[in-house]
């Protein structure tokens, strides 16, 4: 028992130096002013910024119900698959990810310009130009695009571990294509979904980059709230260390929600 | 046996003629300067120099690689970093942990650290080649008494268009409001120098710390804001250069380099005056090797040095024998050295109080949240949904948890 938790303590004292005490930083950050005494001003102030707050989850709930339609299907037809091509199409789902993030939402920004590759290609028909650069559906896309084999990797590695012998099964005993889908599939894939919810929403909620360079800087989201406190004009970490911890806490709270139904389904496993 | 020791010999002479390739041959010749470069040579010195990215000769294209070259001449090892604003720079020294001899923060993040006390007085005995730097640009506003900085570049912002794009020409920030250039236009991303263009053309001071001006800035900007198509920093040099927007407010050094990239693009200095800025050479506090940074601000403002330097960077020199080894098409080149009577309508940032900035930045997020009110409304009709159907959702869990407990 010792010797398995002195193995631990690497990580331990990780998580300590490197998780613990900043969250505990920013914890003080938050309910403090500049001159270190305690103050509730800091959340006070988030008031103001409540239209970014629900407009960045608004933005990552898109997002993430989007990748969750579009990588649920791409998730299962990998799943049943051949070995040898679900190698081949997971790497090519991998593939983007293998080039740098920020290259990546560059790419997209000339492509969605309206000198852009796509308006010119419009323009051969002599349609557009379409203005698709710098809206909130330029965002939602840059999240998708980035945040897509978040979701279908869990998705797959939970899906490969339903045998077809179950979808089979299910067949044999006159359930049609709809019902093996909502009947076994779904309900054998919940925890896949939960984490590939958490995996795209996280990162969606607090990006600032994307909504930067596609979004024309004026759809500001909570991310880009944060940065502006430490690298705006005025530098006021407490205010950003509040609005950290108000996020924080969302997260959590979303997080909580899904656990909640992801026991449930797990409970009615069990009981059935 | 022969052949493996010839083969090593190779070997050997391959390794060599790198190594001696490395041993240190300098761009230029100093030994006409009496200044003792080598006093550290030998001795493992090593300083850590922070600076805007883009922002030194790197020996591109056959350019001097001022870095290798200030370790040729010195022996001194250069640790050389890159940040991308001023608040960047500052945020970085005020959360500490980072130790850097060299930093070149801009104008007024200048005096905002003289009044921090996070700058360390210079040695100007250390750096005779302060006798270079013109007159114009000693003692300015961030430091009166020049006693901790040596400026390195200066420039002027301005608007950058396209000449295709645009009807007559441009001469005046009103370019920035007027309709017919709606969706049209980009905006600076950060809010200093958004602000400053609004204060230009409402006639506010730049530095003025009554929160009423910035108010009306304020206002001047969401006015504008249905005509701006994007706001941008380093984002622009693709979209300018790309015929993406007709015209944009930026600063003259990268303007010059977006020219090179379409020559259909022209910069002017609007009539109502710009920012005039200036970067200059600070050592901060914590400095590890005062004297050895103060030498590697002296090698920066060897004329050969800094024309070379400014060559590469596109902005203007401070230093008048740079400015002497030139190209006569560069000094002439008014967009990088713009006439005195221009110059007499620009103002510098110096730095604002502790209150004012507060307002300012939220002003800026007031500005950047506004004018999608549709959307504002309905995200809070949305998020007002959501949690309403979150709350039924988990009430419903609830009741069937229960029930089902109680069946078993």
């Amino acid at each position: 028992m010792f010797k398995s938790r002195l193995s631990a303590a690497p990580y331990l004292l990780w998580m300590g130096i490197f998780i613990i005490a900043p969250l505990l930083l920013v914890c003080y950050f938050a309910f403090t002013d500049a001159s270190g005494s305690f103050t509730l001003a800091n959340i006070q102030g988030l008031t103001a910024h409540v239209d970014v707050l629900l407009r960045s989850l608004w933005l990552a709930a898109v997002a993430t119900v989007i990748c969750l339609v579009l990588g649920y299907p791409v998730a299962y037809i990998l799943s049943r698959a051949e070995e040898g091509q679900q190698r081949i199409f997971l790497m090519l789902c991998l593939l983007p990810m293998w080039m740098n993030f920020l290259l990546r939402t560059y790419a997209w920004m000339t492509l969605l310009e309206n000198n852009g590759l796509i308006n010119r290609f419009f323009g051969l028909f002599g349609l557009g130009p379409f203005e698709m650069i710098n809206t909130q559906g330029a965002v939602v896309l840059g999240m998708v695009y980035n945040y897509l084999p978040f979701m279908i990797m869990p998705l797959y590695s939970i899906m490969v571990k339903i045998e077809n012998s179950t979808i089979q099964a299910a067949q044999d005993l006159g359930a049609n294509g709809v019902q093996v889908l909502f009947k076994v599939v779904l309900p054998l894939s919940v925890p896949g979904i939960t984490s590939g919810v958490i995996m795209v929403f996280v990162p969606a909620i607090s990006t600032f980059i994307i909504s930067k360079m596609l979004g024309g800087g004026s759809n500001l989201l909570i991310g880009d709230l944060i940065e502006l406190q430490f690298l705006g004009n005025a530098y006021n970490p407490h205010l950003g260390a509040a609005m950290s911890l108000v996020l924080m806490i969302i997260i959590l709270l979303c997080l909580g929600f899904l656990n909640y139904f992801g026991d449930e389904d797990a409970t009615r496993e069990a009981i059935l | 046996m022969k052949r493996l020791l010839a083969a090593f010999g190779a070997v050997l002479v391959a390794l060599m003629i790198p190594v001696s390739a490395l041993a240190e041959e300098t761009q230029f010749d100093y030994s006409q300067s009496e200044y003792d470069y080598t006093r550290f040579a030998g001795q493992g010195v090593s300083i850590n120099v922070y600076n805007w990215g883009e922002y030194i000769s790197d020996g591109e294209e056959g350019a001097l690689d001022t870095n290798r070259e200030f370790e040729a001449l010195t022996g001194i090892k250069v640790n050389y970093t890159t940040f991308a604003t001023n608040e960047e720079l500052y945020a970085k020294l005020k959360s500490g942990g980072s130790d850097y001899d060299i930093i070149i923060p801009s104008d007024y993040m200048v005096s905002k650290m003289i009044n921090e006390g996070m700058l360390e007085p210079l040695d100007y005995g250390n750096i005779p080649n302060f006798q270079y730097i013109d007159e114009a640009y000693r003692n300015l506003e961030y430091d009166p008494e020049n006693r901790y900085t040596v400026p390195y570049t200066w420039g002027t912002v301005g608007i950058i268009y396209n000449t295709t794009m645009v009807e007559g020409e441009i001469d005046s920030w009103d370019a920035l409001w007027d309709e017919q250039y709606k969706g049209n236009m980009l905006m600076f991303g950060n809010s200093r120098d958004a602000f400053a263009i609004a204060q230009s053309r409402l006639g506010i001071p730049y530095n003025s710390t009554d929160k009423d001006d910035y108010r009306r800035a304020a206002d001047e900007l969401i006015k504008q804001k249905p005509l701006v198509q994007a706001y941008v920093m380093d984002q622009i040099y693709d979209k300018m250069e790309g015929g993406e927007a007709a015209l944009a407010p930026y600063y003259a050094g990268d303007a010059i380099v977006m020219m090179e990239g379409n020559p259909d693009l022209a910069f002017v200095v609007p009539k109502e005056g710009a920012n005039l800025f200036v970067d200059a050479i600070c050592i901060p506090k914590g400095c590890q090797n005062k004297e050895a940074a103060e030498m590697y601000i002296n090698f920066l403002s060897e004329p050969q040095v800094a024309a070379a330097n400014i060559e590469y960077i596109g902005y203007s020199t401070p230093s008048s024998a740079a400015f002497a080894l030139l190209d006569e098409e560069t000094q002439n080149n008014p967009v990088i050295y713009p006439p005195e009577e221009t110059l007499a309508k620009c103002q510098a940032f110096r730095s604002l109080p502790d209150d004012v900035n507060l307002y300012m930045d939220s002003l800026w997020t007031e500005i950047m949240s506004t004018g999608t009110g549709k959307n504002n409304l309905m995200g809070i009709f949305i998020g007002c949904g959501v949690v309403v159907v979150i709350v039924v959702l988990v009430v419903l869990a609830t009741i069937r948890k229960k029930k089902r407990e109680s069946m078993y």
